[in-house]
């Protein structure tokens, strides 16, 4: 069934668009007057000003290795975030401990631990699937760089920005 | 002593005239393009603020060197030449629509007198005509692009822009006959002095000499008096400067009639194909015809340089300077309201700015004419 849409009708003043262009003149003009003396904030200054209070506990930033309580590394080489990563940004040398050495049980540890910002997607999956508890995403978000090697993460920049986690952590325990 | 035969030199007659026209000439493009970069500023400024942003503010405090950056941007970037264009078309539309709203600069009287120089560059007995001519011609640049890109946007644009200023051209330069019939020149500068003795043209109340209507009516008015000429042809007065001022918005390509370059549905319009200095140019001339524009209201209908109770440069040079920058000042306030209207209005429908050209302004503006010409006739007897 088809609807008529009854048109407005509009008075001989309406139809001159006056009464309307200076009502819309009037309310900019008060937006401008209340920005001018600064009674409406609301853009953020960005690099200076950010929401990082805001942040959720949760948040997803850049991945990060950690250490534990005594500053040892948690990660053991086991390369499993560097299967699951999706876009491959893991990148993991695992050199071996002396097999004669005191933590000959511990077995390996990270030569080498890049992570290419670039192709990160700050899913988390690294995180989910680390045995040891050693990667974690952290709340950092801008990451930038001006060159691509820039925005590769080594293993001391990865250390730097995870610092350190308390937790129980076995590998170090030599009853365990 | 070996100075003064040089000095002579300079203050004879015809070498002084080339000496201080030139000298005002850039002076004056020099203030107009320093205004034109500014205003660039202005906009994003004004616009941000009546969005609730804060705009510009990076470069240099609260963004004041901004257009330095923007310049330094346009002209770094490269002047890309579409295959298919008409190349030397292409290549002379840009300038052809920044030159015109320069040229309209040459006679508007910026200000009153200096050391007894006379404080417009040419003082063209048919001021009026000069601008409505010269700029006009404005739109041969924008039709030239449109046409010359070889692209349906930009062709699109440039059509839209001749139709439009065609149709508002006659209400611009009908709307500004009456003021003519009440002072009974062309020149601008004697408008203007027309408006320091009897009150600016939409403000009538204001006068410093109480001379009266010239010729027309023998009593003189008190300081803040009105007397009844003065009420009769506010009236007429009041249309034109409406009429004039819409008019203008037109001439201007500005919102709400900006429909040769409707960047929604013409991308840009007739400079869609321009980069680099070339669009900056097309950018400049639009905002320098603005800038004119708004200097040719000023001195029509706003008394050019005067204020009430400032007396004019053959005071002394202060009270020169005073009356340049309240000229310019002027020209700022009518930018503010060019730039408030645009982030205000939306764009008018095609068919509507036609029927509004010819249906209403063209028909207000005649019949004002005849207003005037009924008011000043009763005026006379
Ligand atoms: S967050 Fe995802 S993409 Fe980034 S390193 Fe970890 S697994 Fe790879
Ligand atoms: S970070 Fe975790 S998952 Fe990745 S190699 Fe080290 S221990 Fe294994």
């Amino acid at each position: 069934m088809a609807t008529i849409v009854q048109r407005p009708q509009l008075s001989l003043l309406e139809r001159s668009y006056f009464p309307a262009i200076l009502g819309g003149l009037w309310i900019t003009i008060k937006h401008f007057i209340k920005t001018l003396f600064g009674q409406t904030k609301v853009t953020m200054q960005y690099p200076e000003q950010k929401w990082d209070s805001a942040l959720p506990e949760w948040y997803r930033g850049a991945p990060t290795l950690v250490k534990d309580e005594h500053d040892r590394e948690r990660c053991v080489a086991c390369q499993l975030c560097e299967f699951i990563c999706p876009p491959r940004a893991i990148t993991i040398k695992p050199a071996e401990f002396p097999s004669n050495g005191p933590w000959a049980k511990v077995e390996k540890y990270p030569e080498k631990f890049d992570i290419d910002m670039i192709r990160c997607i700050y899913c988390g999956l690294c995180e989910e699937v680390c045995p040891e508890q050693a990667i974690f995403l952290r709340k950092d978000y801008s990451i930038t760089g001006l060159t691509r090697a820039e925005m590769v993460h080594d293993k001391e920049k990865l250390y730097e920005l995870g610092g350190v986690r308390h937790g129980l952590v076995n590998k170090w325990n030599e009853k365990k | 002593m070996s100075l003064m035969p040089s000095l002579d030199l300079f203050l004879q007659p015809e070498i002084f005239l080339v000496w201080t026209s030139a000298l005002k000439t850039f002076v004056i493009l020099g203030v107009v393009l320093t205004m034109v970069a500014y205003s660039v500023w202005a906009e994003r400024k004004v616009s941000a603020f009546i969005q609730d942003r804060i705009g510009p503010n990076r470069v240099g405090w609260a963004g004041l060197i901004q257009p330095v950056a923007d310049g330094v941007k346009l002209l770094l970037k490269e002047n890309f030449v579409p295959g298919g264009v008409n190349k030397f078309f292409f290549s002379i539309a840009p300038s052809l629509a920044m030159i015109p709203s320069i040229l309209v600069l040459a006679v508007l009287p910026f200000g009153s007198s200096l050391f007894g120089v006379p404080m417009v560059i040419a003082n063209l007995d048919i001021g009026v005509l000069w601008v409505f001519a010269v700029s006009s011609l404005g739109v041969y640049g924008i039709v030239l692009a449109g046409w010359a890109s070889n692209s349906k946007y930009p062709f699109l644009g440039g059509i839209r822009s001749s139709s439009q200023m065609i149709s508002y051209e006659l209400s611009l330069g009908l709307s500004v006959v009456p003021v003519f019939m009440i002072t009974g020149t062309l020149n601008l500068g004697e408008i203007v002095q027309y408006q320091v003795d009897n009150g600016w043209m939409v403000f009538p109340a204001w006068f410093q000499t109480g001379a009266g209507l010239r010729d027309m009516t023998t009593e003189s008015g008190s300081m803040f008096g009105l007397d009844l000429g003065k009420t009769l042809l506010w009236i007429p007065m009041m249309i034109s400067f409406v009429v004039f001022i819409i008019a203008m918005f037109a001439e201007t390509n500005r919102i709400p009639f900006d429909l040769p370059e409707a960047e929604q549905e013409l991308v840009g319009g007739y400079h869609t194909e321009y980069s680099s200095m070339r669009f900056a140019l097309f950018f400049l001339g639009e905002y320098a015809a603005m800038i004119a524009g708004s200097g040719v209201i000023v001195t029509l209908f706003l008394g050019g340089w005067s204020l009430p109770f400032v007396p004019d440069g053959s005071q002394g040079w202060f009270w020169g300077l005073v009356n340049i920058g309240t000229f310019f000042a002027k020209i700022a306030a009518i930018i503010f309201f060019f730039l408030w209207v645009r982030w205000t209005l939306p764009r008018f429908r095609f068919d509507q700015l036609m029927k509004l050209g010819w249906y209403v302004f063209f028909e207000v503006a005649l019949i004002n004419i005849f207003l005037t010409a009924g008011i000043l006739a009763y005026l006379q007897s």
